[in-house]
C-alpha cells in the first residue's frame, strides 16, 4: 500500500486512511489531512526530512515518520472531483 | 462569581469574555485590538500556552478578556486543548469569542462546531478577512451568520479593524439572557444539536444524553457534548465522570458507551471519532456551499513563491545562516556598541549612589556602603544587557511574525531530531546563545512552544549550553591571558562548541533519564508569510526584556546578598583586626611627619584626613573614567567646586611646592591604605564562608587544576554568570596601582603560581557545561513544574563539566599537551563523536520504523 511517504514532490493524492492513532491521528486530522482529501507534496526539506504538504488553503509539515502512516490513492482523473475533496 | 453580582448591584456589571481559536488565526493579536493589553503574540504555531488576561470597559460594562491558548480542535490529546476546553467548561464564560481565519474557513470551522456543541454564547469573529481578500477569497458574511446562527463580525486584526463592531456584539451577546445550563431548552442547546448531524451515530448519541440527563451530578456538563466525547473514548471526559459519580456509579454509563461503540463500530465499520471528523467536514462543507467563492485558485500565492526560493534545497541552508548571522550582527555586535553609550549612564548611577551611601572610612567601610556598592554593581552589569536584549527580542520577534520561524524548524528538523530535540528547539537554542551573546532565561521560557514533551525537557537542559552573554567575558579575560596567538581559533572552537556539547547531551539524556517522557510528532502548520507591526514587535521586545529584568533582577539581587554574607562572614578576628589598624595608624603617622612645616597640614589632618583620602581616590577613578581633553577638564571642575581646599592637594598647582609635597604624601598614604585593604580583603575570603567551602572542594577540583580561588569564582558565578570575572577580580586584587588591567594581574599571579594555558581550557571547559546561573535554574523551576528536574538541572551540568574538565587536566598534563592541543583535541573528538552518533541513530531510526510499519 502506497503512502504519503512515497511521493515525491509535486505529486497529488487523495488520503485514503491513517495508520496511526491517538493524538497523532488526531493531530493530522485536527490538521486537514482528512480521508478524502486531496494534498499535494510540495517539497522536502533540505536534508529530505519532514516534507511539506499543501492543502486547501493551508501549508502543512511532517516527518516522513508520519507521513509512513498515511495511506494514499491516486487523485481521479475528474478534476471537478479533487477540489477539495 | 460573587464578586461578579454584587458589581451588577451597583449598576456596574462586570462579563467573562473568552478567546478561542486555531494557531495562527490571529487571536492574539485580536485580543490585544480588544483589550489594549500587553500580551505575547506571533504566528509560530503554539506559543501562547499561558491564560492571559486583559481587562476593558465598555460603556458600563467592564469586560474580562481571557485569551486561551490557541488549539486546533478541543479533545484531550494535547495540554493546550485540556486547557482551554477545562476553563470554558469550568468557567463558562458570558461570551466566548471564535477566532477564525476567514483565509482558511473550511478548517477553522470544525473548532466553531465543537465550541458550539459545548452550548456556550457564541460570537463568531472572520479575521484576516484581508488577507482572504487578497487571495481573492469572497466571504458571505451574512450568509454565514444565518447558517450557524450566530453574531458573526468581519475583523482584521493587524490593522485594528473591526474592534467597536467586535466590542458591540460582545456587549449585544452579553446582554442576551442566558438560561444555565440543561435548565430548560435553551438557544445554545438547539444550536449545538442543529451544528453537526452525527447520522447513523444519533440513535447512540440520543440514547447516551438520555442516561446521562437521569444524573444529576452531571447538571454542569453540556450532556450531548458529555456524550458525544464519552462515544470517542475521549480520557479527560471520562475522568470527569468518574470525578463526579465516583467509580461505582460511573461504571453503569461507561459500559453503556463501551456497548454503544461496539454497536456503532460493528454496524458501520469505522471508528467512531473518524465518524465524528467526517460528518463535522460535512457540516462545514454545507455551511460553506455558496457562502465563500473563489477559494484556491492554483495560482502560487506569495507565500508559496517565498518558499520556493527560502525553502530551496540549496538556497535554504545558506538564508538561514544569513538570518542567524544578521541577527547575531545586529542585537550582538551592534547591540554591544551601544552599551558603550549606557555603560556610563551606568557608571554614574553608582557614583550617585555611592555618593548617598555613608562615607568610607579609612580602613573598614560600614556594611551598609559595601552592601550597597556590591548590589548596585551586580544590577548594573544586567541591565548592561537591557540594549543587547532589545534588540535581539525585537530581531526574533520579527522572525516569528513574518513566519519564517516554522521554516527554520522545517529545515532543522531532521538534525535535531536525530539528537532528542525537535525543529522548534531552534528558537530557544538561538536565545540561549548558540554562537556568542544570548541568555538562558529567555531561552528556556521559549521552550514552551515544543509540542513534544521529551524534546522540550532535554531543550530545558541544553540551552544553558549555550554561550550566555555573561559566559563571555570570562572567556574573553582567559584567551587574553592564555591565547593571545591562537585568540581566533580558541573562539571559532568555544562559539561552535556549544551546539555540539548541547546535541551530544540532548541525545544522552533522550536516552536516558528522559527515556520515558511523552513524545509527540512533528505536525505542523507553515503559516503564510505576514509583515511583521511595527507596534507588534516593539510590544513584544520590551515585554520580554521587562521579563528578563524583572525575572533575572530580582533573584541575582538576593542572591547578590547570600554571596555579600558569604564573602564576607565571619570576618576577620579582632586581633587581625587589631594588626591591620596598627599598620594603618603607622602609615597615617608617616603622612604626618612627612607633611610637617607644610602649609596644608592644617587642611590635610585631623577629622579631615579620611575626607581627604576619599576624595584623592574619588578624584582619580573619575580621572580614570574621564575620557578625552574635555571630560577631563570637566572632572577638574566638579572637583573644585566639591571642595576648593583639598583641590591643590590632588592637582598641585604648578610652582607651589608644598602643594607637590602634600600631595606626594597624600599619594603614598592612598597607596598603603589600598595595600591594607587589598591584604585585609582577601584574608577575609580566604576564612569566610565561600573560601572555606573553595578550598574544601580542592581534593575534588585538583584534578580539573582548579585551586581555591576559582572554585570560589565558579561558587560566586551560580548567581550570575557575570560575577566569575567579578570575583576573579576581587580575588586577584591589584596590589598598588589601581591600572593594570584584570588580564596582566591575573596573568601574573597565575603564572607565578605554576598556571597553564591547559588549566585555561579546563576552566573554559567547565564554564561551557557548568550548570545555569540561579535564575535559569528558576526558570527550569517553571517550565518543568518540578523541583526534582530543577535539582537536576544543576547537579548533572555539574558533574558533567568536572568529569571533562578533569580528564582534559589530568591527561592532557600526563602528556604534557599544550592548553591548544588539548582544545583541539576536545573540539575534533567531540565533533566526530557528534557525526558517529548522528549516523548511528538514523540507522537505528529507520530499523524501529521498520519493525513498527511490520507489526500493522
Amino acid at each position: 500500500m502506497k503512502t504519503l511517504n512515497d511521493i515525491a514532490p509535486g505529486g497529488r493524492v487523495r488520503i485514503r486512511r491513517h495508520r496511526s492513532d491517538g493524538a497523532v491521528r488526531q493531530r493530522l486530522l485536527d490538521l486537514g489531512l482528512m480521508p478524502n482529501v486531496v494534498v499535494t507534496v510540495v517539497r522536502s526539506a533540505p536534508l529530505n526530512d519532514p516534507i511539506e504538504l499543501k492543502l486547501d488553503a493551508s501549508n502543512v509539515s511532517l516527518r516522513r515518520q508520519e507521513a509512513r502512516t498515511i495511506e494514499i490513492s491516486p487523485v481521479e482523473a475528474d478534476p471537478a472531483e479533487s477540489g477539495h475533496g | 462569581m460573587a464578586e461578579q453580582r454584587s458589581d451588577q448591584q451597583k449598576g456596574q456589571s462586570q462579563v467573562l469574555v473568552a478567546l478561542a481559536g486555531q494557531q495562527n488565526a490571529g487571536k492574539s493579536t485580536l485580543f490585544n485590538v480588544l483589550t489594549g493589553a500587553r500580551q505575547h503574540v506571533a504566528n509560530y504555531p503554539g506559543v501562547t500556552v499561558d491564560k492571559k488576561y486583559g481587562l476593558y470597559t465598555d460603556d458600563a460594562l467592564r469586560v474580562q478578556t481571557v485569551d486561551l491558548p490557541g488549539t486546533y480542535s478541543l479533545t484531550s490529546f494535547s495540554l493546550e486543548e485540556r486547557v482551554a476546553r477545562e476553563f470554558l467548561l469550568g468557567e463558562r464564560p458570558d461570551v466566548t469569542v471564535n477566532v477564525v481565519d476567514a483565509s482558511n474557513l473550511r478548517r477553522s470551522l470544525h473548532l466553531t462546531l465543537q465550541l458550539l456543541e459545548l452550548e456556550l454564547p457564541l460570537v463568531l469573529a472572520l479575521n484576516m478577512m484581508d488577507v482572504a481578500a487578497a487571495q481573492g477569497i469572497r466571504v458571505d458574511k451574512e450568509q454565514i451568520a444565518r447558517r450557524v446562527g450566530l453574531p458573526v463580525v468581519a475583523t482584521v486584526g493587524r490593522k485594528g479593524e473591526g474592534r467597536e463592531a467586535l466590542r458591540a456584539a460582545i456587549r449585544a451577546e452579553a446582554e442576551r439572557p442566558a438560561p444555565s445550563l440543561n435548565q430548560a431548552p435553551s438557544r445554545q442547546a438547539e444550536a449545538a444539536r442543529a451544528a453537526v448531524d452525527y447520522g447513523p451515530l444519533e440513535p447512540a448519541l440520543e440514547q447516551l444524553t438520555t442516561a446521562i440527563a437521569a444524573e444529576p451530578r452531571l447538571n454542569d456538563l453540556p450532556r450531548r457534548w458529555l456524550a458525544l466525547q464519552l462515544l470517542q473514548g475521549d480520557t479527560a471526559a471520562v475522568q470527569m465522570l468518574v470525578g463526579r459519580l465516583g467509580d461505582d456509579d460511573a461504571r453503569p454509563l461507561r459500559e453503556q458507551a463501551g456497548q454503544l461503540i461496539q454497536a456503532f463500530e460493528r454496524e458501520q465499520s469505522i471508528e467512531v471519532s473518524d465518524h465524528v471528523v467526517a460528518r463535522r467536514d460535512q457540516a462545514v462543507e454545507r455551511l460553506l456551499d455558496g457562502a465563500v467563492e473563489g477559494a484556491s485558485d492554483g495560482r502560487p500565492s506569495i507565500t508559496d513563491r517565498i518558499d520556493r526560493f527560502v525553502l530551496n534545497r540549496w538556497v535554504a541552508p545558506f538564508f538561514l545562516v544569513a538570518t542567524v548571522f544578521a541577527i547575531y550582527q545586529v542585537s550582538i555586535v551592534w547591540g554591544y556598541e551601544i552599551t558603550n553609550y549606557t555603560w556610563p549612564l551606568l557608571a554614574k548611577f553608582r557614583e550617585l549612589v555611592a555618593g548617598l551611601l555613608p562615607t568610607a572610612n579609612f580602613l573598614v567601610d560600614p556594611y551598609v556602603r559595601s552592601l550597597g556598592l556590591w548590589l548596585v554593581d551586580s544590577a548594573n552589569t544586567l541591565l548592561n544587557y537591557v540594549p543587547i536584549f532589545l534588540i535581539l527580542f525585537a530581531s526574533i520577534a520579527i522572525i516569528e511574525d513574518s513566519g519564517y520561524m516554522a521554516r527554520i524548524a522545517f529545515i532543522l528538523d531532521k538534525i535535531l531530531h536525530r539528537f532528542g530535540l525537535h525543529g522548534q528547539s531552534t528558537l530557544p537554542l538561538i536565545l540561549g546563545g548558540v554562537f556568542a551573546g544570548g541568555c538562558a532565561v529567555p531561552g528556556v521560557m521559549a521552550t514552551k512552544g515544543i509540542p513534544d514533551t521529551r524534546a522540550r525537557m532535554a531543550t530545558i537542559f541544553t540551552v544553558p549550553f549555550m554561550n550566555c552573554l555573561a559566559k563571555v567575558p570570562l572567556y574573553t579575560l582567559l584567551l587574553g591571558i592564555f591565547f593571545v596567538e591562537h585568540k581566533s581559533l580558541m573562539m571559532f572552537y568555544i562559539s561552535t562548541m556549544t551546539i555540539i556539547f548541547a546535541l551530544l547531551v540532548a541525545k544522552l539524556l533522550t536516552k536516558t533519564v528522559l527515556r520515558g517522557q511523552e513524545t509527540s510528532p512533528f505536525v505542523m502548520e507553515l503559516p503564510h508569510y505576514h509583515l511583521p507591526t511595527v507596534s507588534g514587535v516593539l510590544r513584544r521586545s520590551f515585554e520580554r526584556t521587562w521579563q528578563y529584568i524583572k525575572k533575572v533582577g530580582t533573584v541575582v539581587l538576593a542572591v547578590a546578598v547570600v554571596v555579600f554574607a558569604l564573602l564576607h562572614l565571619p570576618g576577620l578576628s579582632a586581633e587581625r583586626k587589631a594588626a591591620y589598624e596598627a599598620q594603618a595608624q603607622e602609615a597615617v603617622e608617616r603622612f604626618e611627619a612627612g607633611l610637617e612645616g607644610n602649609a596644608y597640614r592644617d587642611i590635610a589632618l585631623g577629622a579631615n584626613l579620611v575626607p581627604l583620602v576619599n576624595y584623592f581616590t574619588d578624584y582619580k577613578r573619575a580621572k580614570l573614567n574621564a575620557s578625552g581633553a574635555e571630560a577631563s577638564a570637566r572632572v577638574a571642575e566638579r572637583f573644585e567646586a566639591r571642595n576648593p581646599d583639598f583641590y591643590p592637594l590632588v592637582k598641585p598647582p604648578k610652582g607651589d611646592r608644598d602643594a607637590r609635597a602634600a600631595w606626594r604624601e597624600l599619594r603614598k598614604l592612598s597607596q598603603a591604605r589600598q595595600v591594607l585593604r587589598s591584604e585585609m580583603r582577601n584574608e577575609r575570603i580566604t576564612t569566610s564562608i565561600l573560601g572555606t567551602i573553595g578550598r574544601a572542594m580542592e581534593p575534588v577540583t585538583q584534578f580539573a587544576g582548579f585551586d581555591w580561588k576559582i572554585n570560589v569564582a565558579l561558587l560566586s558565578s551560580f548567581a550570575a554568570r557575570e560575577s566569575s570575572v567579578a570575583t576573579l577580580g576581587v580575588l586577584f586584587q591589584q596590589d598598588d596601582d589601581q591600572n593594570a588591567t584584570l588580564e596582566e594581574r591575573m596573568g601574573a599571579e597565575a603564572r607565578a603560581g605554576g598556571a597553564t594555558a591547559l588549566l585555561a581550557v579546563s576552566m573554559i571547559l567547565f564554564f561551557a557545561l557548568y550548570p545555569p546561573c540561579l535564575a535559569t535554574t528558576i526558570m527550569v523551576k517553571v517550565q518543568t513544574n518540578s523541583y526534582k528536574w530543577m535539582v537536576f538541572s544543576i547537579v548533572f551540568p555539574t558533574i558533567l563539566g568536572l568529569a571533562v574538565a578533569s580528564a582534559v587536566f589530568t591527561i592532557g598534563t600526563a602528556v604534557g599537551a599544550t592548553g591548544i592541543e588539548a582544545m583541539s583535541a576536545v573540539y575534533w573528538g567531540a565533533a566526530a563523536l557528534l557525526l558517529i552518533v548522528g549516523l548511528l541513530s538514523d540507522r537505528s531510526a529507520n530499523r524501529q520504523m521498520r519493525e513498527r510499519l511490520a507489526e500493522t
